[in-house]
């Protein structure tokens, strides 16, 4: 019970007008930027690197807190009512959710998702407070090799199962390794792809990294999309749940948590599989109860896969704090952030600094009860937000990024390197090629290369000692098995996508850009 | 044939043009193109029609007795399409719903009608929705 009274202690830091109104314009940000397809709380994050120079560590936190789980309430907005699933998460939402909407439950669908979501995520975040400490406190014990595995675990994982083509994911990775390597070596002092710059011999800077890649890659593309036909929304009331529907969530609600939470928690996080292993469940238990409304808009096909969304998001927080292994946009860009506090991310930070790790968890309870007050009463003024001509979107995206590129170090160099990762960040989207492994290689392959120095200086430059721990061994195997395992997959049974279309619903996003979390 | 083009968005400003292009049509004994048009810049816009909408209007049209033309457009200004179809087809009237803006809210968000008005080679006709 120790968490719990270190929890109560989070709750005390964060309960002051401040930082409550820093929880409440974090959750309606993120709700803003959820909403809006293309634009994601990671881009959202990334513009505010900035701010955090100017912000105590706390507020910044909670605000970033309310900013990540904000999105995703506000991507289920728009699965239901536009069926364009924002991100790959929301794709089983959308499914559901939209039959719903078409048949004039939109209400029900948004309340049962948000319902579903606040629940999801409030257990999702009680697990976290039990199992952050005890996974952190077995972590710290772990020696620079098994560390150096579990970061190769998150960045494979990240880039082979996750996403359509691993591929494209290896390209996205390397690339991002490579941008993490540029500048001088703190070990041997040498200037590394640099090209003769000075200005190139201190690191790219992560947030001109992750702004070019999350903002000005985005306006690029959609610059270069502006006209498109528009869509019809769904007109939408108050959100409500009859004795029925809720009945009906209850069930779905709890096994979507169930399924959505481990997934996150483990370093191979995503949430496409749980939300789709949601999704069948609810539609194999409807068929065996007799009343199977799914491809007509069942209320379980949107409870469950929400929760598990959720669940699943409230999990990444377990590898995040507990070992410092982003496996999501938004939490790599926190990562980044608490790098820029000059905080040091790994398993050490539970005890580092608890006072930020649990008020930080307290705001993500308490940021999630802000959603579930707020979007339940606001949801047709969010859906008005989908009519904002999007030049008048992107002038403020690009102001606002370019304003952060330039504040972190003075430099008019960094606006050109903005505009030169810019136009990466475009190409990626013109080839589908997905924007987390990249942000992961920048974040994480500096600190991957620190523990994989610090074990060669242990053993003196001999490699085998990268597998001289039995932790070390049994992670290069699952390594191995999540590189072979969808391969092998693929040939046995067509992927998840591929059955959702089978089973005649078309879900496009040829032409709609992937809004990473 | 007179031709006579209408500016139609599916709500009340678009429904009043269009009732008074199909009278003015059967007084001529002329034709009716009537256009919808969006800038498409933004996720949804609400005075651009679907497909259902569209089919809503063929049926109602098609009881009108009047041969009618639907045409979509999506570009930079929906003054300019609506300009660009009635000099398309030559019309002889141009037919727009009128909405009622301050002058704050015109210098803010631009008028169509203003740029029809203007813009057209033919006559303009600018009717309110009743009430």
């Amino acid at each position: 019970m120790d968490s719990l009274n270190l929890l109560m202690d989070g709750f005390g830091s964060i309960l002051t007008p401040q930082n409550l109104l820093f929880a409440a314009i974090g959750v309606l940000l993120g709700t803003f930027v959820g909403v809006l397809p293309g634009i994601g709380p990671a881009m959202a994050v990334a513009l505010l690197l900035p701010v955090t120079y100017g912000l105590d560590p706390i507020p910044a936190f909670i605000m970033f807190a309310g900013i990540y789980y904000g999105g995703m309430y506000g991507g289920s907005t728009t699965a239901i009512l536009l069926n364009t699933p924002g991100e790959s998460a929301s794709v089983m939402t959308a499914l559901e959710g939209n039959l719903m909407a078409k048949v004039g439950r939109a209400s029900q669908a948004l309340a049962t998702a948000a319902i579903g979501s606040f629940i999801a995520g409030t257990i999702g975040t009680m697990l976290v407070v039990f199992f952050a400490p005890a996974l952190a406190s077995v972590a710290v014990e772990l020696g620079a090799p098994s560390y150096f595995a579990l970061m190769v675990l998150a960045m494979v994982s990240v880039t082979s199962v996750l996403g359509g083509s691993p591929l494209r994911g290896f390209i996205a990775l390397f690339l991002g390794l490579t941008i993490g390597l540029v500048g001088l070596d703190l070990n041997t002092g040498q200037t590394r792809l640099s090209f003769d710059q000075p200005l190139l011999a201190g690191r790219i800077d992560i947030v001109v990294v992750a702004v070019a890649i999350f903002a000005l890659g985005e306006a690029f593309w959609v610059a270069a999309h502006l006209r498109r036909s528009p869509v019809r929304v769904i007109p939408v009331g108050q959100p409500w749940l009859s004795g029925t529907d809720l009945k009906r969530s209850w069930g779905p609600w709890l096994r979507g948590t169930a399924f959505g939470f481990p997934f996150g928690a483990l370093p191979a996080g995503g949430a496409e599989i749980p939300t789709f292993l949601s999704y069948v469940t609810e539609k194999k238990l409807a068929v065996r109860r007799g009343n199977d409304e799914f491809g007509r808009g069942a209320i379980e096909g949107v409870a469950g896969p929400e929760a598990a969304n959720n669940a699943s998001a409230a999990g990444t927080f377990v590898p995040l704090l507990a070992l410092g292994l982003p496996v999501t946009a938004t939490s790599a860009v926190m990562l980044a952030a608490l790098q820029g506090y000059g905080i040091e991310p790994g398993p050490s930070l539970m005890t580092d600094q608890p006072d930020l790790v649990w008020a930080l968890l307290a705001s993500l309870l308490l940021g999630n009860l802000l959603l579930l007050v707020l979007n339940l009463p606001l949801a047709p003024v969010w859906a008005k937000l989908l009519r904002i001509p999007r030049p008048q979107l992107y002038a403020g995206i690009l102001f606002f990024a370019t304003l952060g590129a330039y504040a972190t170090n003075l430099q008019a160099f960094d606006l050109f390197l903005l505009l030169v990762l810019g136009l990466l960040g475009l190409m990626m989207r013109r080839f589908a090629i997905p924007v987390l492994p990249l942000i992961l290689g920048v974040i994480l392959g500096p600190l991957m290369e620190l523990k994989l120095r610090e074990a060669m200086a242990i053993s003196g430059g001999e490699v085998s000692a990268l597998w001289s721990e039995p932790l070390a061994v049994v992670i290069y195997v699952i390594v191995a098995l999540a590189i072979i395992a969808p391969l092998v997959l693929r040939t046995v049974r067509p992927a998840p996508a591929a059955v959702a279309v089978d089973e005649g619903i078309a879900v496009d996003r040829s032409d709609e850009e992937e809004k990473v979390r | 044939m007179t031709t006579i083009v209408v500016g139609w968005t599916p709500d009340e400003f678009g429904e009043a043009a269009l009732a008074r292009g199909l009278e003015e049509a059967k007084l001529r004994a002329g034709r009716v193109v009537v256009v919808n048009a969006t800038r498409g810049d933004a996720l949804v816009d609400q005075r651009y029609a679907d497909d259902e909408q569209i089919a809503a209007l063929a049926t109602e049209l098609g009881g009108a007795g009047v041969e009618v033309d639907v045409r979509r457009s999506m570009g930079a200004d929906v003054g300019d399409q609506v300009l660009a179809v009635a000099a398309d087809v030559s019309a002889d009237l141009v037919v727009i719903g009128l909405r009622r803006r301050t002058p704050v809210g015109k210098l803010l968000m631009g008028s169509v009608a203003q740029r029809v008005l203007l813009g057209a080679e033919c006559a303009v006709l600018a009717v309110k929705p009743a009430g």
